[in-house]
């Protein structure tokens, strides 16, 4: 083996790919050659670095420098000034919001030195397709350590001891789970990873199976050995993550081919084995019981659950169904003790499972903030610290207004509760909920109706209509948004909104209609103002909802700066626009459509919003 | 490699122990060669491939070969910094092909200093 003094950690997750990272990689490479350094600096790819709004990413290691935005055409300049003469390259580092002088080293910036790192430990730190990558960081070890020394009580026990919850939405005690599974009868048993991410802006489990896809599988093997009477194993994951299918099944390969899945793993009589099972990409198929049927082969409904999946899921057989990084979390605790993992985190779990929020958890930031992606942060912090010290605040200093956390279906949480600590119950009380750890963020140019309405109608589409609470109740839920936000709305419909709302979180089948209306509850009781406005004053307070806007034409602006330069006539669809070329234009109220080309085309910024 | 043993995950990881240290930046010495444009006109290059031959020979592990900028003292170039673990860092001035093959057999393997090369032990203050 060669003795590089450099490695380039390229990263080649999703976001970063899709921002020709493979193509920075293979002029890298192809850098490195003409400058006779391929004996010394070693390319590899890694997975998620989780600063995705940065990327395209390389990290230069031994020192850690951290390159961000990179193209192809700075890769000549980093090889002849950073490779050669040791001198990393200051424009392409990275520099915090607000400041001046750029960070070097990865570990000094406030984005990943805030961060305690359990589930994406090997992150930017293996190559996801190398599985003796993994095995260097300690990777199969728990599994040794269970097969040689634990029995599968004991494993349980330290889950139990761990105070682990589902990290998948619902918070339900790992252990617990584990325990009814292991306690249903049967002699033929199922565990499956469930990987059907598919809130709109969460990558939480895409990237954790794209940057370290053995820590899944060691997590499962792990779970069928404490279980028993498991011999196969199911992934889950939706046909929209290619490269994690991709990944996954490379894993898989390579475990296989080492014997550590499979018949008799490491000769001490367990067999297990995995397979993947792709899915169509509906947003329901991640509830277990639908994910289940979708596995058997019919259509992905959930069905009511008097009898639970631990007794009977999968084909009827009890089943344990957990997300991937309840999985990805296992191992650590293993290896490192359920006591190790119970230190971190709110609340006490030794006597109540439901006591407390242990661990970490990782959430995906995105929306107005600065630092967009993947951060895994100790239970117990606060909103405020994910979203302003990791996150650096909000972009371009506009004002914070509210962060919807757990997905969809999660809540508005204001900014008067922003010091609230990130655990499970704390975000169920204030009408959110931990959920799968999306993160939201919104700023003072977001209107509220708005955000409700556009998540509304993300659920809405997803219902299965199985059951007609979810089908119908939603549907007009969103009837009347529609109505609110084009300036029709009385007040009225706030009062039907809200009993509608009520009634479908209690009568829906499963959890996606349960808590569909989230979002609404949440802005229609911390941001109640904002609905009174469009209903009573018929006015959008952020300008967002057209329909309630007036817009006006500048004349001073348009005459002087633009010199009536006519495009907005050209574009209003309305013929709403008064006057010719060189000479102040006019919008006629009782024509204008309100559709706001004008406003968006104009190229002097002499529409405005009354 | 066909199935494993529990022993072999930790063969495995020797194995690749070499390129993992690498990235998590961890070492048990630290070789810093100064490369400024003095150093390089100097020889830093010879220096730094001399060390990178020495490791391959001896075949060893925990050992971090890093560049950096001029020293300040040109004149003694090339230089380099070795940083043993818990020992104060330790600059070497003038080198050669024949002094890096001296230092790594007694300073970089073994942790004792070649007194008749260095410049002095320990580093500047940083203000």
């Amino acid at each position: 083996m060669k003795n590089y003094r450099l490695q380039l950690m390229v990263c080649a997750g999703t976001a970063c790919v899709s921002n020709h990272s493979l193509e920075i990689k293979e002029a890298l490479e192809r850098e490195i050659k003409n400058h006779n350094l391929e004996n010394e600096a070693q390319v590899v790819q890694t997975g998620c670095n989780g600063f995705c709004g940065a990327g395209p990413i390389l990290v230069v290691q031994p020192d850690g420098i951290f390159y961000q935005l990179l193209k192809v055409t700075d890769v000549k300049q980093i090889v002849e000034e950073h490779l050669i003469k040791g001198r990393p390259v200051k424009k392409l580092l990275y520099t915090p919001p607000e400041e001046k002088t750029p960070i070097p080293k990865l570990s000094d910036i406030p984005f990943f030195a805030e961060q305690t790192l359990i589930a994406l430990r090997n992150r930017g730190l293996i190559d996801p397709e190398n599985i003796d990558d993994y095995i260097a960081r300690g990777g199969y070890k728990a599994l040794a350590k269970v097969l040689t020394s634990m029995t599968p009580d004991e494993v349980l026990n330290e889950i139990k001891i761990s105070g682990l919850r589902g990290r998948g939405g619902g918070g339900f005690p790992t252990g617990v789970k584990w325990e009814s599974c292991k306690k249903a009868h049967g002699d033929e048993k199922y565990v499956i990873c469930n990987a059907d991410e598919g809130d709109p802006g969460a990558f939480m489990d895409r990237s954790i199976i794209e940057g370290d896809p053995h820590s899944v599988i060691e997590g499962m093997i792990i779970g069928a050995y404490a279980i028993e009477n498991v011999k196969q194993g199911y992934i889950y994951v939706r046909m929209e993550y290619p490269l994690a299918i991709k990944r996954f099944q490379i894993a898989i390969n390579q475990a296989r081919e080492y014997g550590l899945l499979g018949q008799n793993i490491f000769d001490k009589g367990f067999d297990f084995d995995i397979e993947i099972r792709r899915g169509a990409g509906a947003f329901v198929c991640g509830e277990s019981t639908a994910l289940m049927a979708s596995i058997e082969g019919k259509p992905g409904e959930p069905r009511a659950k008097y009898i639970h999946t631990v007794e009977k899921g999968l084909w009827d057989k009890p089943t344990c169904l957990n997300n991937v990084e309840t999985w990805a979390n296992v191992p650590q605790i293993i290896l490192r003790g359920g006591k190790w993992f119970a230190s971190i985190g709110t609340g006490d779990v030794s006597e109540d499972p439901w006591g407390g929020s242990k661990g970490t958890k990782v959430f995906s930031l995105a929306g107005k903030v600065n630092n967009t992606g993947l951060v895994e942060v100790p239970m117990g912090i606060t909103l405020r610290d994910i979203i302003f010290r990791i996150g650096g605040g909000i972009r371009d200093g506009k004002k914070f207004k509210a962060v919807q956390t757990g997905g969809p279906s999660g809540g508005f949480i204001p900014e008067s509760l922003i010091d609230l600590p990130v655990d499970y119950e704390e975000l169920t009380k204030v009408g959110s909920m931990m959920g799968s750890g999306g993160m939201v963020v919104t700023d003072e140019d977001n209107c509220m109706v708005d955000m409700a309405k556009y998540f509304l109608a993300f659920t809405q589409a997803e219902s299965c209509g199985k059951c007609i609470p979810c089908r119908e109740g939603t549907k007009r839920m969103l009837d009347i948004l529609e109505k609110i936000t084009a300036g029709q709305g009385t007040e009225e419909d706030l009062v039907l909104l809200e009993e509608l709302s009520n009634a479908i979180v209690e009568s829906s089948l499963c959890a996606l209609g349960g808590s569909a209306p989230n979002p609404v509850l949440t802005t229609l009781k911390y941001f109640r103002d904002e609905y009174e406005a469009h209903v009573k004053d018929k006015k959008c307070p952020a300008h967002i909802c057209r329909q309630l806007n007036t817009y006006k034409i500048n004349e001073k602006i348009c005459l002087e700066i633009g010199h009536g330069c006519d495009v907005c006539k050209k574009y209003c669809p309305d013929g709403a626009i008064i006057g010719e070329r060189k000479k102040v234009h006019y919008i006629d109220p009782a024509k204008c459509g309100k559709c706001g080309a004008c406003y968006d085309v104009c190229n002097f910024n002499a529409i405005y919003i009354e | 490699m066909g199935k494993l043993k529990i022993e072999d995950l930790d063969k495995i990881s020797e194995s690749v122990r070499k390129r993992i240290s690498l990235r998590e930046g961890a070492g048990k010495v630290k070789i810093t060669v100064h490369m400024g444009t003095c150093g390089i006109a100097a020889g830093a290059r010879n220096v730094m491939t001399a060390f990178l031959n020495e490791i391959e020979i001896h075949n060893a592990k925990d050992i971090i070969v890093v560049t950096s900028g001029c020293a300040g003292l040109c004149s003694k170039e090339p230089m380099v910094t070795i940083e043993y673990e818990n020992q104060a860092p330790v600059k070497y001035i003038e080198l050669n092909e024949e002094k890096v093959k001296k230092i790594f057999d007694e300073h970089v393997l073994h942790g004792k200093i070649v007194p008749e090369y260095a410049l002095s032990i320990g580093s500047e203050r940083i203000q």
